[in-house]
């Protein structure tokens, strides 16, 4: 099994597109950290940059990668190997060097820029939002069929979960905002690991503006350590629930 | 020079030869030697631990503690009153005083005096720490102030001044209480360079005084850093106001004052910066505002004010208000939001700013919202309202918004 992680680690780190991907985000670091000399707001574009891009990159790029990969699949699957063990060491190679991509991009401008918590908080959530999205490619590679549909799917994922959630929530906020609706606003943030990341970076960055509103929403579950272990909690079971479905799925499917 | 020597010396001499220092110690009553005292005398306290309470000081004596000699008022009595003028009380230290919602029961108590000085002294787990009434020109410098109040109703204030005039409140350090410091009917004062920490309610709490200042003070983590209400003439210069959190936890609080100043303070950390309400004619220049939930609200009651030549950095939201109606001029401040340009490079912006943010008036109506705060949809929302403003109040703005951070 490390053998293949190996592999499919070492494959990767040599792969263009991961290179690319790497200096995307260190010259966004860098430029948007020695803008303005360190303060919060260089923080905050890059906040945004990781909820936008990791999402869309890690799934497209992990699902192309997996198809791509179709044929080395079949042929270890030849082997006298596991079904399973061979899906986890693709995946763990493919995070691995996603999270070594944006820890070497982001995480390296961060620590020498501005050492703050709430920037290790960022690499943090981060690196974990790249293993959700890999699983999620994981699990688009192993529904679908063929290549063109896999590659929509995971366009349609990212996006959904980036852009159109929030869309929906809001709307869902606005229409219901007469009823006490804090419970289930918590319950439905765990249902996007996006929102859920930028939960983590709220709790870093502003929690005296969240201190200011009453309720219940803001006393228990953001005004307090809860809402980091919820969102930490929640983020977890995403990584791990696909990731145990794509194996699922896997271990029956006729190749 | 040596004529001014010897006229000095001949106004002292008789002081110097009728003034005695009388010692006591733990087991004879410090009353009796106070008692004795005549005006001018010494009363020096050996270390030790006094169960002696309710003493009252009625000559004009300097009374020293030797090494803090404990004066314990076993959580049922009142321990010093201080009803003579001219009394100076150090390096003794008061603690334990009973409580009670008959009388304000306190450490120290200065009764219709003037020119009192209280200092170096340890005043701990009193319900009033140094309760001052009806005083004039006294003096309460370097003490130590400590209590664990916990809720309002129970605790007493700090330092308690009431229809006072010409105080000066300097270099204590005051924690646990109600309010760390209060001034009732107090004019011509000066609060200057304390530390209130971990007060209830307010770290400095001002009712009806006038002609006030408190400058180079640190207010931290109390209810409220402090609150000037119903006041005219308060200057406030150089305090750093820092950690209030909470929904109802402001910097300082501005209720029906006018005529004021604020400069040169520091705002970091609260849930929010500085509040004003029904405030009239206060000039707010050359202050700091960093890491605030909200580093301003000013209500629509609030009138002739000047916002103008201060730094908002990092603030979660820059300014609240809660109506269209803004009758303050704001100019010349660095908004670190701020994204215009300056074609002319004279330093100052050529588009106004616009300090309310649209998400902080959406979150205000709907406090769920702000759980999508910093997503990209609200940016999204929050562009489209700069580019067609529709919500959020436009005669509040910063017509020449600076470029650059000013250095304070």
């Amino acid at each position: 099994m490390r053998t293949v992680s190996k592999y499919v680690f070492l494959d990767l780190l040599k792969n263009r597109s991961i290179l690319v991907y790497t200096a995307v985000l260190a010259v966004l670091s860098f430029t948007l950290l020695g803008l303005d000399g360190g303060s919060a707001k260089g923080l905050l574009s890059l906040l945004n940059i990781t909820l936008l891009f990791v999402p869309v990159i890690t799934t497209l790029f992990s699902a192309i990668y997996f198809f791509n990969s179709l044929e080395f699949i079949e042929l270890l699957l030849s082997q006298p190997v596991k079904r399973t063990r061979i899906l986890l060491s693709e995946y763990g190679g493919m995070a691995l060097s996603l999270s070594a991509a944006f820890v070497v991009g982001v995480g390296f401008p961060l620590t020498v820029m501005l050492p703050v918590t709430a920037s290790f908080v960022l690499i943090i959530t981060g690196v974990l939002l790249t293993f959700i999205f890999t699983s999620l490619g994981l699990l688009i590679f192993v529904l679908s069929r063929d290549k063109t549909r896999g590659i929509g799917a995971a366009i349609i994922v990212s996006l959904f979960f980036t852009l159109l959630f929030d869309g929906l929530m809001m709307a869902f906020i606005f229409t219901f905002s007469d009823y006490p609706i804090d419970r289930a606003v918590v319950a439905m943030v765990g249902l996007n690991p996006v929102d859920l990341a930028r939960i983590l970076m709220l709790l870093q960055l502003d929690v005296a503006v969240l201190m200011g509103y009453s309720g219940a929403l803001f006393k228990e579950f953001l005004g307090s350590s809860t809402g980091s272990l919820y969102a930490v909690g929640c983020l977890g079971l995403w990584t791990v629930v696909p990731l145990w479905l794509a194996l699922r799925i896997f271990r029956r499917k006729d190749l | 020079m040596t004529l001014f020597r010897s006229i000095l010396l001949l106004l002292l001499l008789p002081m110097g030869l009728s003034a005695t220092v009388i010692r006591t110690g733990p087991g004879s009553l410090l009353q009796h030697a106070l008692d004795r005292a005549r005006p001018g005398d010494t009363v020096i306290v050996a270390p030790g631990h006094y169960l002696q309470h309710e003493i009252v000081i009625r000559t004009p004596i300097t009374l020293i503690g030797e090494n803090f000699p404990v004066f314990d008022g076993e959580n049922k009595y009142q321990l010093f009153v201080i009803a003579a003028s001219g009394v100076c009380m150090q390096g003794i230290t008061v603690q334990n005083t009973g409580r009670s919602s008959m009388i304000d029961m306190a450490g120290i108590r200065l009764q219709n005096a003037a020119r009192v000085r209280v200092s170096n002294c340890k005043v701990l787990n009193t319900t009033y720490g140094i309760y001052l009434q009806n005083s004039k020109y006294c003096v309460i410098e370097n003490n130590e102030i400590r209590s664990s109040a916990t809720d309002e109703l129970q605790a007493g204030n700090g330092v308690h001044a009431w229809k006072s005039d010409s105080l000066l409140i300097r270099d204590n350090n005051i924690s646990g209480h109600r309010d760390g410091i209060y001034f009732e009917f107090v004019t011509g004062s000066a609060i200057i360079g304390n530390v209130s920490t971990n007060n209830v309610r307010y770290g400095l709490h001002f009712m009806f005084s006038h002609n006030d200042g408190y400058s180079r003070n640190t207010f931290r983590h109390n209810g409220a850093g402090v609150a000037v209400m119903y006041s005219k003439k308060v200057i406030m210069t150089g305090n750093t106001f820092s950690e209030h959190w909470g929904d109802a936890s402001y910097g300082i609080l501005l209720k029906d004052i006018s005529d004021s100043r604020i400069e040169h303070n520091t705002f970091a950390r609260n849930t929010m910066g500085v509040y004003m309400e029904g405030s009239s004619r206060i000039h707010i220049a050359r202050n700091t505002f960093s890491a605030n939930g909200w580093a301003m609200r000013v209500q629509a009651s609030c009138e002739g004010n000047t916002i103008e030549t201060n730094n908002f950095l990092d603030n979660s939201f820059d300014v609240a208000t809660n109506g269209t109606l803004m009758l303050n001029a704001w100019r010349n401040n660095y908004w670190d939001k701020y994204e215009g340009y300056d074609l002319d490079r004279d330093g100052t912006g050529d588009v106004p700013y616009h300090p309310v943010s649209v998400y902080s008036i959406l979150s205000e109506r709907i406090p769920s919202t702000m759980i999508l705060y910093r997503s990209f949809l609200t940016n999204i929302v929050d562009q489209a309202e700069k580019i067609m403003p529709s919500i959020i109040p436009d005669q509040l703005r910063d017509d020449s918004p600076q470029t650059k951070k000013w250095k304070l």
